[in-house]
């Protein structure tokens, strides 16, 4: 399996997939298979950190990558990388996911919501993958209380920020400033270009 | 909610936090503002980091399955029409109107359709936008039915809404910032039961966000589709469908 491709740091590799992208985009399923060897571990895990649960999180995972396939034609470089479009649709799935999912059933209590740290709790092999989660975690840190807690409970429990204002007690204008002032943070901390 | 507002639900947006009026609000004020467009550019690429971290091993059988299930997945055809920037101008001017219009069709919708207020809204928006009555009270029947049922799908870069009253037995078809079609072509909508697709009238080509009555019965229709067809319409359609959604039941 190919090592994860980071965003805004390898820029050959970030090339790489927008390559693969564009022959998957033109039918080729051996392209296509190296672009799921390049994403499908993030694309799971995006999934089971929204999610939790095993079965839910490949279903959806297995959704998005034969979407990707499908949708591949119609990727635009110029609104951002391949490894975002693909993430950033991944994460929709799980998502909506959770959302129809917990429509229905009760929602989580509030102590098990507020209890929530990002789950890293596979034990992975992959150094790129600790690293990344050493730097994200380092720069979580550095966040006020509030706005970690805004931005992990809307992106790794799929909150609406409706919802993150109910379970941290919050003005919803509040909880709207925190989530972008945290990711101003998040964004200078990690570095991210566009 | 207001300009300023707006500007401010970059983060949310970004972390797909919005409800679905939230987050269509506030794609549309999107395509006006560079400002907020480079912030979720910049947030969405943030985000992916946070995915990047969550990275975690599969199971060699997933690869099996999605590779052999790509064999039977037709692809998409590349758009015809990018999502070109108006100049700001003729945005600004056309746009309030039709997102009140919109907006208020896609509450309606959203809240399944009784409150009498629905109606009003529709009616107001509806008389902004100056459009004939009678589609008005068709289209408040069916939002307001008290079995209306709705489902959302994304069309060519924006999303419609499919609102269906059995006891109508009508549909209506809600869209938001959808791209114009190609110069000289429009949106057609059908109706399927079984294979056959069955015409259920023409979008306006000139508005990315309406509301249409769709012709004819929604008579045990299975399923809706959206086409792009040569201006007039088509008795079949004649290109893929570039949305197609189940009736919700
Ligand atoms: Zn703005």
């Amino acid at each position: 399996m190919k090592e994860p491709v980071h965003i805004g740091t390898r820029p050959s590799a970030k090339s790489d997939l927008q390559q693969l992208l564009h022959e998957v985009a033109l039918g080729d399923q051996e392209a296509f298979a190296a672009v799921y060897d390049t994403v499908a571990g993030s694309v799971l895990g995006v999934a089971r950190t929204v999610l939790r649960d095993q079965a839910q999180s490949e279903e959806v995972a297995q959704e998005v990558l034969v979407e990707v396939w499908r949708t591949a034609p119609r990727y635009r470089p110029e609104r951002g990388t391949a490894m975002n479009w693909i993430l950033t649709l991944a994460h929709r799935r799980a998502v909506d996911r959770v959302r129809s999912v917990e429509a229905a059933a009760a929602r989580d209590t509030k102590a098990a919501l507020l209890d929530h740290q990002p789950a890293y709790d596979e034990v992975t092999e992959q150094v790129e993958t600790r690293l990344e989660q050493e730097q994200v975690r380092r720069c979580l840190r550095t966040l006020t209380e509030v706005q970690r807690q805004s931005v992990t409970l809307a992106y790794y429990r799929g909150l609406t920020y409706r919802e993150v204002a109910e379970a941290l007690s919050l003005p919803l204008g509040t909880v709207k400033t925190r989530l972008r002032d945290g990711l101003i943070r998040l964004r200078d901390c990690l570095g991210v270009a566009v | 909610m207001n300009t300023t507002d707006l500007h401010g639900l970059t983060g949310a947006y970004a972390l797909h936090a919005l409800n679905d009026e939230e987050r269509a609000a506030f794609e549309r004020h999107l395509t006006t503002c560079d400002g907020c467009e480079l912030e979720v550019a910049e947030f969405t690429a943030t985000a992916g980091r946070l995915a990047l971290a969550s990275t975690v091993r599969t199971r060699p059988v997933m690869r099996e399955q999605v590779l052999q299930r790509i064999t039977t997945v037709r692809q998409a055809s590349p758009r015809t029409v990018p999502l070109q920037r108006m100049p700001r101008g003729a945005r600004r001017g056309r746009g309030l109107a039709q997102w009140a219009l919109a907006a208020s069709v896609a509450a309606a919708a959203a809240l399944g359709g009784t409150a009498v207020w629905q109606y009003e809204r529709a009616q107001d928006a509806q008389n902004q936008a100056s459009q004939a009555q009678r589609h008005v009270e068709d289209l408040a029947g069916v939002l307001a039915a008290p079995d209306a049922k709705s489902r959302s799908v994304k069309v060519a870069g924006g999303a419609g809404t499919l609102v269906v009253s059995a006891s109508r037995d009508r549909a209506v078809f809600v869209a938001s910032k959808m791209p114009a079609p190609p110069r000289g072509k429009v949106y057609q909508l059908w109706f399927a039961d079984g294979g056959k697709m069955r015409a259920a009238g023409l979008m306006d080509p000139d508005r990315s966000s309406q509301a249409v009555v769709m012709q004819g019965a929604v008579d045990g229709a299975s399923g809706v589709g959206i086409t792009v067809e040569p201006a007039g319409g088509s008795k079949q359609p004649t290109s893929t469908p570039v949305a197609l959604l189940g009736v919700p039941t």
